[in-house]
């Protein structure tokens, strides 16, 4: 997996790894760590993280955690470890001009 | 209700301006209660159209799926499955979407369908998508979903004449279903599945030509500043400290002005009634007792109306975000912060708004601190030693004194929640990593009406609480001081003779070390069935041991006359902790299911009061006395 610095258009990072208010395409959803409840794939595509739609990271809390995602037209808090599980490609490098 | 009036059930998301569309529906004909057996709050009303049709409107939790993970989401399952005990279920089902997030909550209208109910749309928030032009014709959705679909404005005075036009219309249909489809099994929920209800909905979408909603809101603008790593904290820090600050002087002038009106009462009876049994009765017993608890009925609607407002513009998920990392730190979630922050107006509503935290060792924690959150009913308490010890000094930057020491005295309280959750994470053993999984809804105004409506309704609770049981406690109290009448040679004030006074002084034994004299722990007794008992129990014991003099609502320069700082400070350091309030016990029972839980709480409590109040008194003694 890329860090970000070297992004590419296609480059496929975890949604943790999206840069602040770049854009991405979810591809997939799985479960990264035994410490993690087998079904949170399942209840983070109820919330409409499917495969397919577009996301965006607009903020980060101190830490870096949680992180606050755009999908569609809501908004949800993700922890890192959920947003771990979400695979997504680079679709727009971050908006210039926005903080 | 009548078995003929029909029963309609909104289900929705969360934050698809639900209960806002309820309230219009319904106004104040609304009935809270709870499911049997479980604590999830059943938000019951009446609807009369205006061709004269009555109807049951019922507002169910909000629900992502009809696979049910927290048990507000379990009840909304149960219900439309039938499989409530209790409940009989719904003639139709309104399906509230947010019409600016489509493609989300169409998604629950998809697996409603498949449940088989009669079912209607109601395109809400469909002025915000106008504006935000992503609007769609409700005919146009109907016509690609198979189901009617009306467009309805939760937030206007009108917005909801669309969905009762098509109610008084379509009647017949609501009472046909009479006799109801066989409701399916519930949904299996894997990623397949809900993939699969997802296709449905873009096909709809495809089909009605609607465009994807721009990505930049005016709320994601506000959140580049609400939710910024380091402006965010600070301005939620500023947001609480002026709440507190409002809390405690902006309710003054009405504060007053009640209690001018309770001592003109007073001197209205004193005027009329002849001296006697009935008008101590009314005096001493009603008037002190009850009266000197009515006066802070501004302070708890300015406090509540804040939590409202907070709650309802969309921020309090923002101020979760926010310290969701700290209350990591001691094994909670930001999803524990808002049962926490609604414990400050009352524990009771807090503790059941656990229930939105699905996971069960969190949400045990979180009930077993929310007593902790110094609750309105700690407020009449506060105030009185407040204004009769601390000074009314402005420090700098127009930041009072007094509202500092309320300040503290709050954050004394939450910093003790917090060591309490740090050691309960060792009892309650390793865990899991859990989800936060929280939606950010977007902003808005807060609307006056639902805030009326909220506010409305906590101040009859108040109101209810201070004419039932305060009332009758306080009757009780005045009884139990007044009898025995002393003997003739009797020296002292008469109270001491009587029942309350002989109890006064044994407790005071076990409350002397901390500091408490006699009026203070008797009025510790009646304060065990709610905090603030204890202000109007000292209104009632101090009218009756001060000869002659007239106590109604002027309690505060008594006891600053009466107590020395350093007891006055103990009791401000007991109140903290303070586990009398029964209610609250009761409460932790029902929701952990058993005596332990509840034990627990006051036995830590009371311990904690005990030991604060010890060290508060001896240390402020010799700090006076060193200075």
């Amino acid at each position: 997996m890329e860090a970000p610095s070297t992004l590419r258009p296609a480059a496929r990072l975890t949604l943790t790894e999206l840069p602040l208010l770049g854009e991405g395409l979810i591809l997939g959803l799985s479960v990264q760590s035994d410490r993690v409840s087998a079904d949170l794939p399942e209840r983070l595509a109820e919330l409409g993280f499917l495969p397919g739609a577009r996301v965006r990271v607009l903020a980060r809390a101190l830490f870096g955690d949680p992180i606050a995602v755009r999908l569609g037209s809501g908004t949800f808090a993700l922890r890192r470890f959920e947003a771990d599980c979400i695979t997504v490609q680079v679709l727009a490098p971050p908006v210039c001009g926005a903080t | 209700m009548s078995p003929l009036e029909p029963c309609i059930a909104l289900v929705g998301n969360p934050n698809c301006g639900k209960t806002a569309l309820f309230n219009l529906l319904t106004g104040s004909r609304q009935k809270i209660a709870n499911y049997a057996g479980v604590t999830v709050e059943r938000k019951e009303g009446r609807l009369t159209s205006p061709a004269g049709r009555r109807m049951q409107v019922l507002d169910l939790p909000g629900a992502y799926s009809l696979h049910p993970r927290t048990p507000d989401e379990a009840v909304t399952c149960d219900y439309i499955l039938g499989r409530l005990p209790g409940e009989v279920p719904p003639d139709l089902i309104v399906a509230v979407v947010d019409a600016t997030n489509l493609s989300r909550h169409l998604r629950l209208v998809v697996a409603l369908k498949r449940v088989g109910y009669p079912l209607v749309v109601a395109l809400n928030m469909s002025d915000l998508a106008r504006r935000r032009g992503v609007a769609v014709e409700p005919a146009a959705l109907a016509e690609a979903l198979g189901v009617p679909v009306v467009s309805t404005v939760g937030v206007r005075r009108d917005g909801a004449a669309s969905l009762v036009e098509w109610l008084d219309a379509h009647f017949s249909i609501v009472r046909v279903a009479v006799e109801r489809v066989e409701p399916a099994e519930p949904d299996r929920g894997d990623v397949a599945a809900t993939a699969n209800d997802q296709r449905e909905v873009e096909r709809v979408l495809a089909a009605v030509g609607r465009l994807d909603p721009p990505i930049d809101t005016p709320s994601d603008r506000i959140d580049g500043i609400v939710l910024h790593p380091v402006f965010g904290p600070l301005i939620l820090a500023v947001t609480l400290f002026l709440m507190f600050q409002a809390v405690f002087a902006g309710a003054r002038p009405f504060m007053e002005a009640l209690t001018a009106l309770v001592a003109m009462v007073a001197g209205w009876i004193n005027a009329s009634i002849a001296p006697g049994l009935l008008r101590s009765l009314f005096v001493d017993g009603i008037l002190a007792g009850a009266g000197s608890v009515v006066v802070f009925l501004p302070q708890i609607v300015l406090l509540f109306a804040f939590i409202l407002v907070l709650e309802d513009s969309g921020y309090l998920p923002r101020a979760a975000f926010l310290l969701d990392r700290l209350m990591g730190g001691v094994g909670l979630s930001g999803r524990s912060f808002i049962p926490l922050l609604s414990s400050f107006a009352c524990a009771i509503p807090g503790i059941m708004a656990t229930r939105t935290i699905p996971n069960p060792r969190d949400r045990l924690v979180t009930i077993l601190i929310a007593p902790l959150m110094t609750c309105s009913a700690r407020l009449p308490v506060y105030t009185l030693l407040i204004g009769a010890f601390i000074p009314n000094r402005t420090l700098a930057l127009g930041v009072g004194l007094q509202g500092l020491v309320l300040f503290v005295l709050y954050a004394v309280g939450l910093l003790s929640a917090f060591v309490a959750a740090f050691c309960l994470q060792f009892a309650t053993g390793k865990r899991t990593l859990q989800p936060l999984q929280m939606e950010l809804p977007s902003y808005h105004w807060p609307s006056l009406r639902n805030l009326g409506i909220g506010l409305w309704q906590r101040i009859e609770v108040f109101v209810r609480r201070v004419g039932t049981t305060i009332l009758a406690l306080m009757i009780l109290l005045w009884f139990l001081s007044s009898v025995p009448a002393p003997p003739p040679g009797f020296t002292g004030p008469a109270i001491e003779w009587s029942l309350a006074g002989r109890l006064g002084s044994f407790l005071a034994h076990v409350f002397a070390p901390i500091g408490f004299n006699w009026e203070i722990s008797i009025a510790l007794v009646p304060g065990m069935a709610a905090r603030e008992v204890a202000v109007g129990a000292l209104g009632t014991v101090y009218s009756l041991a001060a000869t002659g003099q007239d106590v109604a609502g002027a309690l505060t320069p008594i006891v600053a006359q009466a107590w020395s700082l350093p007891t006055a400070l103990s009791l401000l350091a007991w109140y903290v902790y303070a586990p009398q309030c029964l209610s609250t016990l009761a409460v932790i029972r029902r929701e952990t299911g058993g005596w332990r839980h509840p034990l627990l709480v006051a036995g830590a409590m009371f311990l904690a009061a005990y030991i604060a109040a010890g060290v508060t008194y001896h240390v402020a003694r010799w700090w006076l006395g060193a200075g």
